[in-house]
């Protein structure tokens, strides 16, 4: 019945097997750690062109490994390698190639940014390397210790990178609270692993899983449900907390305003999507079982996602701070995908429509990933770009006029963000799209009707960011009170006289890095590429096929 | 070889992103160049798709190349495919064939405009539109097509966009066509609800699936749809003012491509019309023949050249709405194809020749040209015979066709509508002659003065002749000051001679004082005399200073009057009509008059000319596509078989009755043609009571149209306008109000704190250990 369940507990002890299966995980762990000793044994190589180099090799040599196991599948199937503690599965692979792009890009982007803001030194890359480390070992753990393992190798490497802009304090406050509040989710996550685990007897998901089974024919005297459900909880919490839902955002804006904003890129595409992996691991694959109990509480969660993060980021004037409320409305679009995934448990994974639907889900969840990954980093890097020395440029002001001295950078910002809301021949639309109607389809109509209104209130934000990029002469959205410049004078000396009196660099849109502007380049051809072409298709069915009968599995 | 037809669109979608990159880089004329190319490679490609087809059996013919799958959802699926059939290849053979010549002319025509390549970014973005419109694969594909070529349109018609006019113009083709794009969409979710798809393959295989009444219905919707795009009634305004754009542009949207693509719609979906109601389709063919005759009715009357031509268009495209109603599909495609040939070269001799004039598109100034611009006016002849009927040009062959079919339809309703057909058969020979005439022949009317220019050539005459007026006025004020002054003269001097006779009669005569006194005196008396006939000298020079005032104030007057009453320019003209005679005005003609004596209008570059050439050759031979005599010829029908499901009309009427209706035609067209020389060359009847003011206003339709929605459709819009206003703004500013406050009072829960922060997610954290322990008591 199940390719996890063939799995032999001999057959993983074969070391080759082993190590070519996780070989996308450990080059990534070992680039971090070679990083680091190369630099600094070697002092003349800490310079700033190496570790981004080194890095975005890393990560294309984890995305070719990652290919490479891909083609495996076809042959070997799927399999549960280390003690049955990690699964090498299509999730896992597509899970592990966006974290490996995310890494490429996101690499692409620190270089400019660093040298902009004159830090040297490999700590960023190293630290971004562990950190994605972390987040492939959540993405693929089927251990709940090894989850929480991964987390906190994921969140400890992301919380010092939010504070490294070492002049900023508001990147210093970033760290803290992060951190503070991170912990805080940890342990609750920690928590509830230890009731499930009083509850089950194992921390292993399959055990999980089975002991259900095993307890409803009487043998397993362990189960507890009261346990379980509690554990449940706090799991959920910490999950939550980590994809930043609704009402566990509070972090999200301030340490996405805060924090170094290539950073911000990265939490919000790998950190964010491992996340989004554990949740279904640990919830789908093990605790399907309970999915009538857990799948209202995620329909909550994407609801108050959806609604307060697209009406919240209408109210910024911060283009980071709004892009940060609108990466909670977009959680709450791939929790409304999450949902649809777990219906077919209530339809039936037996009757051929509980199927469809629960395939349509996966696939909407990971499409919606992968796009979303794209834009994210796309957006924020164009951010990176036009921040300006010390990243403090992101006012909706400081975007004014930049299709007139940019006409490139606004372009592909402006396809980021038709893209985000959702504007067809995008991935955007295709994803937006597919989640819609995934629930649709699954019989959650006022989730799917929450989600569409959400995406028109939410296209209006975008809308405006488009705006005071093109409409140099538009009243500023945010300042129109305190402008001083008179727009038609100053249109030739805007650059020169306008910021003097600001923080911000007199010429901040002149200097624009070669990789970083490949990195966004690329970000913008994923997006229209996923939205014109079905690129990947039949690769994200196959893994979303595999997801929706994964609980049958165990 | 087929499966190389995606490469049919992909080139001009290279060049319109190649041009949109590099466009400006590349600048004049590469950029015209590079776009003309893109638009000739898919004309070969067509070509080749075409040679392929050839290749393969009748049945064979209907191919559809999925490209990919662009949605994929549960059961909605949206393919992007292309569908390769006799029409689809017809339609794509002249759209690129013809749309390559027309590149090949804007790149001399668009000669020295600042945005020439933005000029080509439009014109191969429109071919590439137009191609996705007929060869896609679903509805949803042509609807795109359809949208992407009323974009370009818009964006082309208005391309002199700082013209008010013609933004203005470009903006009424939007919004017109709006009208029609509305009725597609409705048709199309029609469509996808009765059938539960929009492809092609399964409207044609199922349409019988539709009861009539549902198919009469979308039938209706398409209808209105192709009447928005082929400029029928009543949507057929915005063509004639579309004449606002550059020429090329005339020639692309008129003859060959958009406003065909409304026929190609219909005749793509003929088993649908198969399927509904008989009155619907003829609706179909009564719309057509009112269109035809109206259209050819109005350009009788028209002085714009491109005007002409433009309400020639819209009279063809009822003809072939005409062809299609009656069932007479390969007619009406042998039309499009014949007249894209022609009007395309009448359009684009037309544009030779405001070229050549320094942007002159009145008829009224022309006349002439064919000496001046021999390959233009021989063309341009062609073009003339051709969409006159006269045999053997294409026209002829295909106009013919459906007027046969129109015969046939219907035992009464065929003959009125032959009749129809007829009337404006003989009325398109008229206007098309009198086109002809005022351009190519009598005299060349285009240095003469205009009626501005004699107007203000008679102001600078009557400001010069009020010039002389006020000198000769000084002249006579002086005179009299002179004259004045001479007479103070006599008195001073006859005062002196008192005196000295005063001082004589005192003085004692003996005294030797007295002999001086009498020599002062008689001095004294002499200068009066001299004083008196210096005075009588200038007397007669005041008399003329006085008389010429007086005259030169009366020839003011009299001028003023001439001017009034002067000759101008005939409203009405004919190849006979003279030029005013300047005369009292030669010399005092405005600037724009006489540079343009300087100016020799000229023949256009070969660019221009040689699709002229083509064209032309096209137009004459373009009727051996579809030659009625035997079977055998009938190429064209074999051709489009597969494409038609056996929904063409057959022809019941013998051989006899053909010729008959042939002879009846062209005898038609022959008279036509001769009353109009008899007008207009050799001017045997006064114009103006065949150019009435109702025609040159198109029966007032457009007027009647601006009347109603300025007047009391405004009460009414006014009133959509408040209730939009402040019921449907006033709600949407409520909600995005509403929001904005609810945002910032949400802002409020975001005070930045750590500790609210962590009260938050403790709530959250209770409130979700509450749910899940619920759940043990469910």
């Amino acid at each position: 019945m199940s390719l996890l369940a063939q799995t032999d507990l001999t057959e993983f002890a074969t070391p080759d097997i082993a190590w070519s299966l996780l070989a996308p995980f450990v080059v990534m762990a070992v680039g971090g750690i070679l990083l680091i000793t190369i630099t600094s044994v070697v002092p003349v190589l800490r310079g700033r062109g190496f570790p981004a180099g080194f890095t975005i090799l890393t990560a294309a040599v984890s995305a070719w490994f990652c290919r490479s196991i891909w083609n495996g599948f076809a042959e070997n199937g799927s399999q549960s390698i280390v003690a049955d503690a990690l699964a090498i599965d299509r999730m896992t692979i597509v899970v592990w190639a966006i974290i490996a792009m995310a890494v490429f890009l996101v690499a692409a982007l620190f270089d400019g940014y660093l040298r902009r803001e004159n830090f040297d030194g490999p700590e960023w890359y190293v630290l971004m390397l562990m950190s994605a480390s972390g987040a492939m070992l959540m993405a693929a753990a089927q251990d709940l210790i090894l989850i929480f393992l991964g987390l906190e190798i994921l969140s400890i490497a992301v919380y010092v990178l939010a504070g490294l802009h070492l002049r900023r304090l508001t990147s210093q406050e970033a760290a803290f609270k992060y951190f503070i509040l991170g912990a805080v989710a940890s342990a609750l996550f920690l928590y509830g692993i230890a009731l499930v685990y009083g509850a089950t007897g194992s921390t292993n998901i399959n055990v999980i899983a089975g002991a259900r089974a095993a307890n409803d024919i009487g043998l397993n005297p362990v189960e507890d449900s009261s346990m379980v459900l509690a554990g449940m909880a706090l799991m959920m919490i910490g999950f939550a907390f980590k994809v930043s839902a609704v009402p566990f955002h509070m972090w999200t804006p301030d340490v996405y305003q805060g924090s170094p904003t290539p950073v911000v890129a990265f939490m919000a595409s790998a950190v964010k999507v491992a996340g989004f992996a554990g949740l279904v691991r640990v919830f789908w694959d093990g605790l399907g079982y309970y999915a009538p109990d857990w799948r209202p509480l995620i329909s909550v969660l994407a609801i108050a996602s959806l609604v307060l993060g697209s009406f919240m980021a209408l109210a910024q004037s911060n283009v980071k701070r709004m892009l940060a409320y609108s990466s909670i409305t977009h959680a709450g679009f791939i929790l409304v995908a999450v949902h649809s995934l777990a219906g077919g448990s209530e339809g039936g994974l037996d009757s051929a429509e509980g199927v469809v639907n629960s395939v349509a889900g996966g696939e909407a969840f990971l499409f919606y990933l992968l796009a979303y990954s794209l834009l994210v980093i796309g957006s924020f890097g164009v951010l990176t770009m036009i921040g300006g020395r010390d990243d403090r440029g992101h006012n909706l002001d400081d975007l004014r006029g930049l299709a007139r001295s940019r006409p490139v950078l606004a372009g592909l910002m402006a396809v980021l963000l038709f893209a985000q809301a959702g504007v067809p021949f995008t991935s955007g639309f295709t994803a937006k799209f597919r989640v819609i109607l995934a629930a649709a389809n699954s019989g959650s109509y006022v989730l799917a009707g929450i989600a569409m209104l959400a995406a028109v209130v939410a296209a209006v934000l975008y809308l405006r960011v488009v705006v005071s990029m093109f409409m140099v002469d538009a009243p500023a959205v945010a300042h129109a009170m305190t402008a001083t410049v008179d727009d038609s004078e100053a249109d030739a000396e805007t650059e020169a006289a306008e910021d003097e009196a600001d923080v911000v660099d007199p010429d901040r849109w002149a200097r624009i890095p070669r990789p970083a502007m490949f990195a966004v380049f690329l970000a913008v051809f994923g997006t229209l590429v996923l939205g014109i072409f079905p690129w990947g298709e039949n690769a994200l069915r196959e893994a979303a096929v595999e997801i929706a009968f994964l609980r049958q599995a165990g | 070889m087929l499966d190389l037809a995606w490469l049919i669109p992909a080139f001009p979608l290279l060049g319109f992103v190649l041009l949109i990159l590099f466009g400006r880089r590349l600048g004049e004329p590469a950029a015209g160049w590079l776009a003309t190319l893109a638009a000739a490679g898919s004309f070969v490609f067509t070509v080749i798709a075409f040679i392929g087809l050839l290749g393969e059996g009748t049945e064979e013919r209907f191919h559809i190349i999925k490209l990919f799958t662009w949605l994929d959802v549960g059961s909605f699926q949206a393919d992007a495919g292309l569908l390769i059939d006799p029409l689809s290849i017809t339609m794509c053979l002249f759209i690129t064939g013809v749309g390559s010549l027309i590149h090949l002319y804007s790149v001399g025509y668009m000669h020295g405009d600042p945005n020439f390549s933005k000029f080509f970014i439009y014109l191969n973005l429109f071919i590439f539109s137009m191609l996705l419109l007929v060869l896609g694969d679903n509805l949803l594909l042509t609807f795109l097509g359809w949208e992407g070529v009323g974009a370009c349109s818009y964006l082309l018609i208005s391309f002199w966009f700082s013209d008010e006019s013609n933004a203005s113009a470009g903006k009424k083709a939007f919004v017109t066509n709006r009208v029609g794009d509305f009725g597609f969409m409705l048709a199309t979710f029609l469509v996808f609800v009765n059938l539960g798809s929009i492809n092609y393959d399964d409207i044609v295989t199922r349409s019988g699936e539709m009861s009539a009444n549902t198919a009469t219905l979308v039938v209706m919707l398409f209808l209105l749809a192709a009447a928005g795009k082929s400029a029928q009634l009543p949507l057929f305004v915005w063509l004639p003012d579309a004449m606002a754009g550059p020429t090329p542009v005339s020639a692309l949207i008129h003859a060959a491509t958009m406003v065909t693509s409304g026929v190609f719609l219909l005749t793509r979906l003929n088993p649908l019309l198969a399927e509904a109601e008989t009155w619907s389709t003829g609706l179909v063919a009564w719309l057509g023949a009112g269109t035809a005759l109206f259209a050819a009715t109005a350009a009788v009357a028209q002085n714009d050249i491109k005007r002409v031509l433009a309400y020639s268009t819209v009279s063809q495209l009822g003809y072939l709405f005409l062809a299609v109603g009656v069932g007479a599909y390969v007619a009406a495609i042998f039309h499009m194809v014949t007249h894209a040939f022609f009007k395309a070269l009448l359009f684009l001799g037309s544009g030779s020749v405001i070229h050549g004039l320094h942007d002159e598109q009145d008829m009224r100034r022309m006349g002439g040209l064919q000496k001046l611009m021999p390959v233009t006016a021989f063309t341009f002849i062609i073009g003339w015979l051709a969409i006159a009927g006269v045999p053997p040009f294409a026209g002829f062959w295909s106009k013919d066709e459906i007027l046969l079919y129109a015969w046939n339809y219907d035992e009464a309703q065929g003959k009125i509508l032959w009749a129809i057909g007829l009337v404006t058969a003989l009325l398109t020979a008229f206007y098309m002659t009198r086109q002809v005439i005022l351009t190519f022949f009598g005299r060349t009317r285009f240095f003469d003065a205009t009626a501005a220019e004699i107007d203000q050539g008679w102001e600078n005459r009557v400001a010069a002749a009020r010039a002389e007026a006020d000198q000769a006025r000084e002249a006579e004020q002086a005179a009299e000051a002179a004259m004045g002054k001479a007479s103070a003269d006599i008195a001073k001097k006859q005062e002196a001679v008192v005196k000295a006779e005063e001082k004589l009669g005192a003085s004692d005569p003996a005294d030797d004082k007295h002999d001086r006194l009498v020599k002062a005196m008689q001095k004294a008396e002499a200068a009066v005399v001299k004083a008196e006939e210096k005075a009588s000298s200038l007397v007669a020079g005041v008399d003329t200073a006085v008389q010429q005032a007086k005259e030169a104030a009366g020839r003011v007057l009299a001028l003023e009057n001439q001017a009034q009453s002067a000759p101008r320019p005939a409203v009405v003209v004919t190849a006979r009509t003279e030029a005013v005679e300047l005369g009292e005005i030669a010399d005092h003609m405005p600037a724009s008059y006489v540079h343009r004596q300087e100016y020799h209008p000229h023949e256009s570059p070969p660019t221009m000319t040689v699709p002229l050439l083509v064209l032309a050759a096209l137009a004459t031979v373009g009727g051996g596509l579809n030659l009625p005599f035997t079977k055998d010829l009938h190429f064209l029908e074999h051709w489009l078989e597969p494409s038609l499901f056996g929904h063409e009309a057959e022809v019941t009427s013998s051989a006899g009755t053909k010729w008959l209706l042939a002879v009846i035609a062209v005898t038609v067209a022959l008279l036509a043609i001769l009353s109009a020389f008899a007008v207009y060359l050799r001017g045997r009847r006064d114009p103006a009571t065949i150019e009435r003011p109702v025609l040159a206003n198109a029966w007032y339709v457009d007027q009647s149209y601006a009347d109603f929605f300025g007047g009391p459709g405004r009460v009414f819009f006014d009133m959509l306008a408040w209730f939009d206003r402040n019921v449907i703004d006033g709600a949407v500013r409520a909600v995005a109000q509403g929001s904005t406050w609810l945002g910032q009072g949400m802002r409020a829960m975001q005070p930045g704190f750590v500790r609210s922060y962590a009260l938050s997610i403790g709530l959250g954290s209770v409130l979700v250990v509450v749910w899940f322990l619920g759940r043990l008591f469910v």
